[in-house]
């Protein structure tokens, strides 16, 4: 049953193959036997997801169950939950319960999908490695002993892990991207302002955007006909109507035009990962795909703009953390100041800290025009590559990240280093638009992801052309050794 | 040496929109604690702004009010600080882009002069909660109701030069939001409050002088008394050979003081970004016209208006003008009694001084308009005179409220019976040879002057009742 | 960018974060790698162009004023360290 896809899920529940509470009951055992290993959830929903489900299989004995109904999923932990706990994978929230719910998880629960749990997360979504959470780090299911990627990395090594079906991430710099890749999962962020940011703890609010992370491409455009759509609550929400995602999946290659940029092919990339993708690239022009060398000059810059918008947006954003309201309060604070101080000191973890500083920094006068505005400048510039490159092709491909997963521990002392890993995925939030992240080989025994970057709102494009590429090869189809 | 003061206002005036800036909260004032902070007021993670277009509607009324430039593309900012009544550790305001730019406006000076005063900018941004510090056991309690509530912050040029002026700059902005309806602009209850740069210089100096920022004074009053203790106290600090230091202060009015808050407020980074949660503000070509057709008749219009129709001096139209409920009461008084001028006169004069003594608003004035129009109508047709129109006023300033009963009751009916005057004339003349010798013998301009004798013994003896007018006239005729 | 020790003491004060002393040295370091890497920017020629803090550059939508929210104070305050009579405690603020 676990290792079926959303996609036979829908018809296993409907051919009355399963019930929910079976589904769920099965996968709940899975987590409480084999998570203790991974460590990729910090909350299991037990009991709540079993009442969840039995109320599935009535509404779908009485005949009014929509297709999802029942369908187990998880929730990264940065999604507010009401009832259920939302940490952000830090001590700073370790006991915060949202008196409200996101709503990603407010539309999966109105398509009656079951919270199976909360999955553990870089702290505040800051990582690329799943390190940084408060909660313990995650191992990667085809190597315990390394990392699944992040800040999405409980998610991505839980359904890697078959301990869900599909989970959702967010990504901010790459956070579903790069764990999909790390993990041998498909993962998609969409176009920003594609699905709602309310509920969802913010980052760095001008680059976060939620998306699923799943088995298949179909099962992402499933997901995604469920979390897209406009939201009055989040001004950055775009109105725009939302295609179903899943009308255009089977709709042959012929005649795309796939961009190859140099920069994402350039030095710090794994020779084996650039073979693989090259061989996925050969499947692509067998399925009829042009192939074109493209350029997209500012692309190295986008790494320093990243590091300076992101952490000046979250040095902002998390000033709310203060142990005045909720969240983590130090112990007999002497005065305001210490109260401040050591809440937020003792609260937030190394890299969050480090981040708050350098953000803190960029924003502070006589800094401000060289580093906040100079990276606003380099962001247009970095969109407008992409606006060029798009006047010629359809899609844009590259490896996800450099390397396949990394061991634990690797790059836990050199930040800027941990930092590089993101260098293929973050051009992409920094412009806004929609790529995703797909399995497309294997190196020692470690998946390779594909990164495909489409046009703004082109997501249906781009799970086509992932679709098709899954219904040729069995790359998405790979289990972690281990698992057997 | 003769010093000059330079001063500029901070004006945050507290928006009457029904829900707070960014979050569906209820904006009502007096509540219990708390119970009006809703998730986006409390900075809870995930939740997000969403910009209210009353706040942005009234923003621009004022701007329109103020002949300003309205910047139809504005933006949001953060500005970063920690305090406990700012739950997320940012404020969201206007810096770059402000949704009001340069405008101006005209206030009226005590010399009777009007002076042109600018402003620089006005900008939308929320509201902090507040801190109470009576003691919950050394603590301080935090409410954060007032969080989230518009503002419009009002930047004035220092084009003001003494308390005075900002005294009359500040009613002039009261006046003007009350017009607009866009706050109810009560100072007490902080929906209009103020701070006040304060520089002195040089009489003739162009370059200006270091100035001391006061926070936060919440009355006319304690603004004049802010200000003038203010510049005294750099005078001082000058003369005695010393520097003015840039800093912020704060008035005690208890002891009518500034006080230094050096020390509790150090040098701040407020690391100003927009506000990544907010797009920029569009105001397009039709809305602004919509906003402007629908605005109302605005004190400087009703200014022009006076000076046309009742032929009011500008310092009075001005005057009149400023508050619409005093425009409304003169307009009123001025239409029933026929007579702008006396209702001009007798509301700055008569009323304006009972009303200051008594620290009452216009609409709380014990003699209504359409009751001072009826007095004045008396007075103008002669039923009664000068002196009995003052002492019927103070009747109904005490709570009479039938002005004919009050002028029969103290008997205040003028004398316009010519044979009645002529004989209490003829009686005076009789009793005053010797004065009589003396007006005869002197010259024309003495006489002026010596009629006043007669006349106020004729007063005395009809007990104020006679027509002073008929009385003059008469004496002039007996005595050539 | 030169960074030393006293502006990640300056720094770490606006941002209202204590560091033990015995991090200060290191933080101060790892800082300086990032500034070093971020500098990279500095290398190429952003005149004239205009800064972008938004992807789409779209337009804010405005809600229409209404009381959409009830007290919820009870709730609320369930998540918060210290209240008393329906405020928020905070070691004492000195105006």
């Amino acid at each position: 049953m676990h290792e079926l896809t959303i996609a036979e899920l829908v018809h296993g529940l409907a051919d009355k193959k399963f019930s929910s509470v079976e589904l769920t009951q099965h996968y709940i055992s899975r987590i409480n036997q084999l998570d203790k290993k991974y460590n990729s959830f910090i909350t299991v929903n037990e009991e709540d997801a079993l009442n969840q489900a039995k109320q599935a299989d009535q509404l779908r004995a009485s005949g009014q169950a929509n297709q999802f109904a029942g369908i187990p999923i998880a929730h990264k932990d940065i999604f507010c939950t009401k009832g259920i706990k939302t940490t952000c994978g830090s001590k700073m929230l370790a006991n915060f319960i949202a008196p409200y719910e996101s709503t990603v998880t407010e539309k999966f629960s109105q398509a009656n999908f079951i919270t199976l749990g909360k999955t553990n997360m870089d702290e505040f979504a800051m990582g690329s490695s799943n390190e940084t959470s408060h909660f313990g780090s995650v191992c990667n299911p085809w190597d315990i002993k390394r990392v699944p990627g992040g800040s999405s990395g409980g998610s991505a090594a839980a359904v890697a892990a078959q301990l869900t079906p599909a989970a959702t991430g967010t990504d901010t710099g790459g956070s579903i991207r790069q764990p999909a890749a790390l993990c041998g999962i498909t993962g998609i962020k969409p176009t920003y302002g594609r699905i709602s940011r309310w509920g969802m703890i913010a980052f760095a609010s001008s680059l976060d955007q939620a998306g699923p992370m799943t088995r298949s491409a179909e099962d992402a455009a499933l997901l995604l006909n469920v979390m897209s759509g406009f939201d009055s609550k989040d001004s950055t929400c775009v109105d725009q109507p939302v295609p179903d995602y899943t009308e255009s999946l089977s709709q042959p290659l012929t005649g795309l035009t796939i961009g190859l940029p140099t920069e994402y092919f350039s030095a710090g990339i794994d020779s084996n990962v650039s073979k693989a993708i090259h061989a996925a690239l050969d499947v692509y022009r067998q399925l009829g795909a042009t192939i074109k060398e493209v350029s997209l000059p500012h692309t190295a810059l986008s790494l320093p703009a990243y590091y300076v918008i992101a952490p000046a947006e979250a040095s902002s954003n998390l000033s709310r953390f203060d142990g005045v309201r909720y969240g983590y309060r130090c112990e007999a604070p002497k005065d305001l100041e210490d109260l401040y101080k050591r809440s937020r000191g003792e609260g937030f973890g190394a890299e969050v800290k480090r981040r708050i500083l350098v953000g803190t920094y960029a924003l502070s006068a006589g800094y401000f025009d060289a580093y906040y505005i100079k990276a606003q400048k380099i962001r247009r510039l970095v969109k407008q590559d992409f606006t060029n490159v798009f006047n010629d092709v359809d899609v844009i491909m590259s490896p996800t990240a450099p390397t396949t997963a990394f061991n634990i521990g690797e790059k836990m002392d050199d930040p800027v280093a941990m930092y590089a890993s993101d260098i293929n995925t973050i051009a992409v939030n920094l412009a806004g638009l929609p790529a995703m992240s797909v399995p497309a080989g294997l190196v020692d025994g470690l998946p390779v992801g594909l990164q495909i970057i489409g046009n703004y709102f082109a997501e249906a494009k781009l799970l086509q052309v992932a679709h098709q590429f899954q219904q040729a090869t069995d790359w998405h189809r790979q289990r972690p050794a281990a698992l057997d | 040496m003769q010093w000059e003061a330079v001063i500029g206002l901070e004006v945050h005036v507290q928006l009457a929109t029904k829900s707070k800036i960014f979050s569906g909260a209820s904006t009502a004032f007096g509540a219990e604690p708390n119970t009006q902070a809703c998730a986006v007021d409390l900075g809870l993670p995930g939740v997000l702004p969403v910009l209210n277009a009353e706040a942005v509607r009234m923003a621009v009324m004022f701007g329109l009010g103020i002949h300003a430039h309205i910047n139809q593309t504005n933006i949001f900012a953060r500005k970063n600080y920690f305090y406990p009544d700012l739950p997320k550790g940012y404020q969201t305001s206007q810096m770059d882009l402000p949704i009001v730019g340069q405008g101006y406006v005209d206030i009226p000076l005590e010399s009777g002069e009007i002076k042109r005063i600018g402003v620089t900018r006005a900008h939308l941004e929320e509201d902090a909660g507040k801190s109470l510090h009576e003691d919950f056991h050394g603590m301080t309690g935090i409410d954060l109701n007032r969080a989230g509530t518009p503002l419009l912050e009002i930047v004035s040029e220092p084009d003001l030069r003494s308390a005075t002026e900002a005294v009359a700059y500040l009613k002039y902005i009261h006046g003007l939001i009350r017009y607009l309806g866009i706050s109810d602009g009560n100072m007490a209850q902080g929906s209009m409050r103020c701070d006040a740069n304060v520089s002195i210089r040089p009489k003739g100096e162009t370059t200006l002088g270091t100035r001391a920022e006061i926070k936060n004074v919440n009355s006319f009053r304690f603004i004049e008394k802010a200000i003038n203790y203010e510049i005294e106290r750099q005078i001082d600090v000058l003369e005695a050979g010393n520097k003015v230091v840039q800093e912020t202060r704060l008035y005690d009015s208890e002891r009518d003081e500034t006080r230094s808050m050096r020390g509790k407020e150090e040098a701040n980074d407020y690391r100003y970004f927009p506000c990544p949660d907010l797009l920029p503000v569009i105001i397009t070509d039709e809305d602004l016209k919509s906003i402007r057709d629908g605005l109302p008749e605005l004190p400087e219009q009703k200014r022009q208006r006076f000076m046309d129709a009742f032929k009011l001096s500008e310092y009075d139209a001005t005057i009149l003008s400023e508050e619409r409920e005093t425009a409304e009461y003169f307009e009123q008084v001025a239409t029933q009694c026929d007579d702008a001028k006396l209702a001009a006169n007798w509301m700055m004069g008569e009323l304006a001084a009972r009303l200051n003594k008594n620290n009452l608003e216009i609409t709380e004035s014990p003699v209504p308009a359409d009751r001072l129009a009826k007095l004045l109508s008396r007075l103008k047709d002669q039923t009664i005179n000068g002196k009995g129109a003052k002492t019927a006023f103070e009747a109904l300033w005490e709570g009479a409220d039938d002005v004919d009963a009050v002028i029969e009751a103290k008997g205040l009916k003028q004398v316009t019976d010519t044979n009645a005057i002529a004989a209490i004339v003829d009686e005076i003349i009789a009793q005053h040879p010797e004065q009589v010798e003396q007006y005869k013998a002197a010259d024309d301009a003495k006489r002026k002057k010596m009629i006043g004798f007669f006349v106020g013994q004729v007063m005395k003896a009809s007990k104020g009742s006679a027509n002073p007018g008929q009385v003059n006239q008469l004496l002039q005729q007996k005595l050539s | 960018m030169a960074l030393d020790r006293s502006d990640v003491e300056g720094i770490a004060h606006l941002a209202r974060i204590a560091i033990n002393e015995q991090d200060i040295e290191n933080t101060t370091a790892t800082l300086k790698d990032i500034l070093h890497m971020v500098d990279q920017m500095q290398a190429v020629n952003t005149d004239n162009i205009e800064p972008l803090a938004h992807p789409l550059e779209l337009v804010q939508r405005l809600r229409s004023d209404e009381v959409t929210e009830t007290n919820q104070r009870d709730h609320f305050q369930q998540l918060a360290p210290q209240t008393e009579n329906g405020l928020y405690l905070v070691p004492k603020v000195i105006e």
